[in-house]
């Protein structure tokens, strides 16, 4: 005991410096990004941010920045489009994924191991490959029933969830098959239905899981460019759409795209923080051995 | 109605809608099977839990995959076969070269370097104390929170290096001339692709968090004992952790350094934001991406999205026994 206590001691203060340094270099572009959104346009194009650090009450500090990428950016309207695109982006993958997941846990029928490593095969196509067919079907479809799924969000949803299947199933059933088997074959016995059993049973104990899933997924949909660029597009515009015209539009108003990405990443700060304790139990179950 | 708040109320209303289309579908499913006689019930239990995902991962993943892989060999609006065209026209184009020699770099570099921070980090930070641990490593987790297109913009006002005459306000340029160098437009630097190595620093900023987080679980949960019966034969720290520690996490380095090249593979946003694939920085996510929405060349799009698969297909086998060897642990 007293060993390892000397240990630690002779340990922490290098480790933590070289650490301290270490986050402090990993951090500079986000602090330089929070800097920048806060001073004035004219200063903070013939002045470096990093003067604001050595002389911080003699700037010109201001919030235009966040007023402009809200109301004139229109960053707020695509804050909630964003998120009428994330949430069920998040909730449907992950009911589907989790009923699917609890089959191939608990329940036996042919070829399981195959559909399994197909599955996991799944997990790497990427989203590119499914584009093109899958707009000009919804174009066809929209021709034929007069339904509007492209340009709007159904479109998003259907992509995201679809595309998220693989890797929540994958998560999911690696964690289900940490739960007690005892239990559900307990369950069995007292005669309760297998429906039963993933409602009562299988869904409330997988939750570190589903939360770690949920960040994940929840990172990725709001991060995502390519399918609100293709599927939802100009009119319903989200966040990274706009921060992307932003820049485009201003070329060097680094401050409005700089502002608009500080109130793009609060929501996922948010999530993150709330959901922390679950993130690493979940994923890591089963795959840290 | 404003706009806006039609959209907030269709976004609450499609929530809870399709929550409850979803919860009663699967209700359905298994009110039907449980109709049919015992015997064929027992056979098909698991279709009322299998059916839904199934039918998505066919229709939206797999028919479009086929579909993708047929117009590879079709012309620019699919309309009619060219056979290996495309490929040929690709494969003779000096521009695609440099695109698949971008691609090889940052399947070499990304995934490797990420890991290895990773690593460090987490390391580093198993040494701290807890409540270091906890502030430092969430400071370095947070850029996974920033998307591709943020941090592009973050990275290229680090960049940036404004005409003679100017004020310098890129962090890089500063850096650089501090140390004697001359200050250069970085990203159209191409020589020994240094401006694609300065795209790849923007998705390693993004995922080391990611990469420490997972690994340091991993750290965890290695026995105390082995550390301790390595440590009484007279083993160092550093060849503890080697020979100890890494050993033990292997399963779970792989299974990171696997997440983010598939990632890698996909990045098109950085190019996008940062240089517009010009200046040799083109990769092969973001050339289908031009194929498709500038050109609109349906045919050759598909062809690029075909070699990226291939690229990627022997990293399905990797996956798959990745998966096979964490089961085994079992």
């Amino acid at each position: 005991m007293k060993n390892t206590l000397n240990k630690l001691a002779k340990y922490k203060i290098g480790s933590t410096l070289l650490l301290v340094f270490l986050t402090a270099i990993w951090s500079i572009p986000t602090v330089g990004l929070l800097i920048t959104s806060f001073r004035r346009r004219d200063v903070a194009e013939v002045s470096p941010w990093w003067d604001a650090i050595f002389s911080p009450l003699n700037q010109a500090w201001s919030i235009d920045a966040f007023t402009n990428s809200l109301a004139g950016g229109g960053m707020f309207n695509a804050l909630v489009n964003t998120l009428v695109v994330t949430v069920p982006s998040v909730v449907l993958p992950l009911l589907i994924a989790a009923n699917a997941a609890f089959a191939f846990t608990f329940m036996e029928f042919k070829g399981r191991e195959i559909y399994f490593a197909a599955i996991v095969a799944l997990m790497i196509i990427p989203l590119q490959s499914a584009l093109i067919p899958v707009l000009r079907a919804m174009v066809a479809f929209q021709k034929a029933t007069h339904i509007q799924l492209t340009g709007n969000f159904p479109s998003a949803w259907i992509i995201h969830c679809s595309f998220a299947l693989p890797l929540a199933i994958y998560i999911l059933r690696n964690y289900m098959l940490s739960l007690p088997v005892s239990l559900i074959e307990a369950a069995r016995v007292d005669g309760a239905s297998w429906y039963q059993i993933f409602w009562r049973l299988v869904m409330p104990m997988s939750v570190p899981a589903l939360a770690s899933f949920a960040i994940f997924q929840f990172l990725w949909v709001w991060n995502d460019y390519l399918i609100a660029f293709i599927f939802v597009g100009e009119q319903k515009s989200v966040m990274t759409y706009r921060l992307l015209r932003l820049l485009g539009q201003y070329g060097d108003g680094w401050q409005d795209v700089a502002a608009g990405s500080f109130i793009s990443l609060i929501v996922p700060l948010i999530i993150f923080f709330s959901l922390q304790r679950y993130f690493v139990r979940g994923l890591t179950a089963g795959a840290v051995k | 109605m404003d706009p806006l708040l039609s959209d907030v109320l269709f976004g609450i209303l499609a929530v809870i809608l399709g929550t409850v289309a979803t919860l009663a579908m699967y209700w359905l499913l298994n009110k039907l099977v449980q109709l049919l006689p015992p015997k064929i019930q027992d056979k098909v239990k698991s279709l009322g839990f299998l059916i839904p995902a199934a039918t998505l991962l066919f229709l939206v993943l797999l028919l479009p995959l086929l579909q993708t892989f047929v117009w590879s060999f079709m012309d620019d609006k699919v309309k009619s076969f060219v056979g290996l065209e495309n490929y040929i026209t690709l494969f003779t184009s000096p521009d695609f070269l440099s695109i698949l020699i971008n691609n090889f770099l940052w399947i070499l570099f990304v995934p490797a370097v990420t890991v290895s921070l990773g690593i460090l980090f987490a390391n580093l930070g198993n040494q701290v104390g807890p409540t270091r641990e906890k502030i430092l490593k969430s400071l370095i987790f947070m850029p996974m929170t920033i998307s591709f297109v943020s941090a592009s913009t973050i990275w290229g006002y680090l960049y940036t290096n404004p005409a003679p005459g100017r004020p310098k306000i890129g962090l890089l340029s500063a850096v650089v001339e501090f140390f004697g160098g001359t200050p250069q437009n970085w990203l159209q630097l191409d020589n020994g692709r240094l401006n694609t190595f300065l795209l790849m620093a923007v998705i390693v900023w993004l995922q080391v968090g990611y990469s420490m987080v997972i690994i340091s679980a991993g750290i965890k949960a290695v026995p105390e004992e082995t550390i301790e019966a390595a440590r009484i034969d007279g083993a160092n720290g550093v060849q503890v952790f080697f020979r100890i520690i890494v050993p033990q996490i292997s399963s779970t380095i792989m299974s990171v350094f696997v997440t983010v090249l598939i990632l890698v593979m996909k990045v098109f946003d950085i190019v996008l934001a940062m240089t517009g694939g010009n200046f040799n920085t083109n990769v092969l996510a973001f050339e289908y991406y031009k194929q498709f929405f500038v050109n609109s060349n349906l045919g050759p799009a598909s062809a690029v999205v075909t070699i990226l698969l291939i690229l990627i297909a022997p990293l399905m086998w990797l996956q798959i026994r990745t998966v096979r060897r964490q089961e085994s642990f079992r």
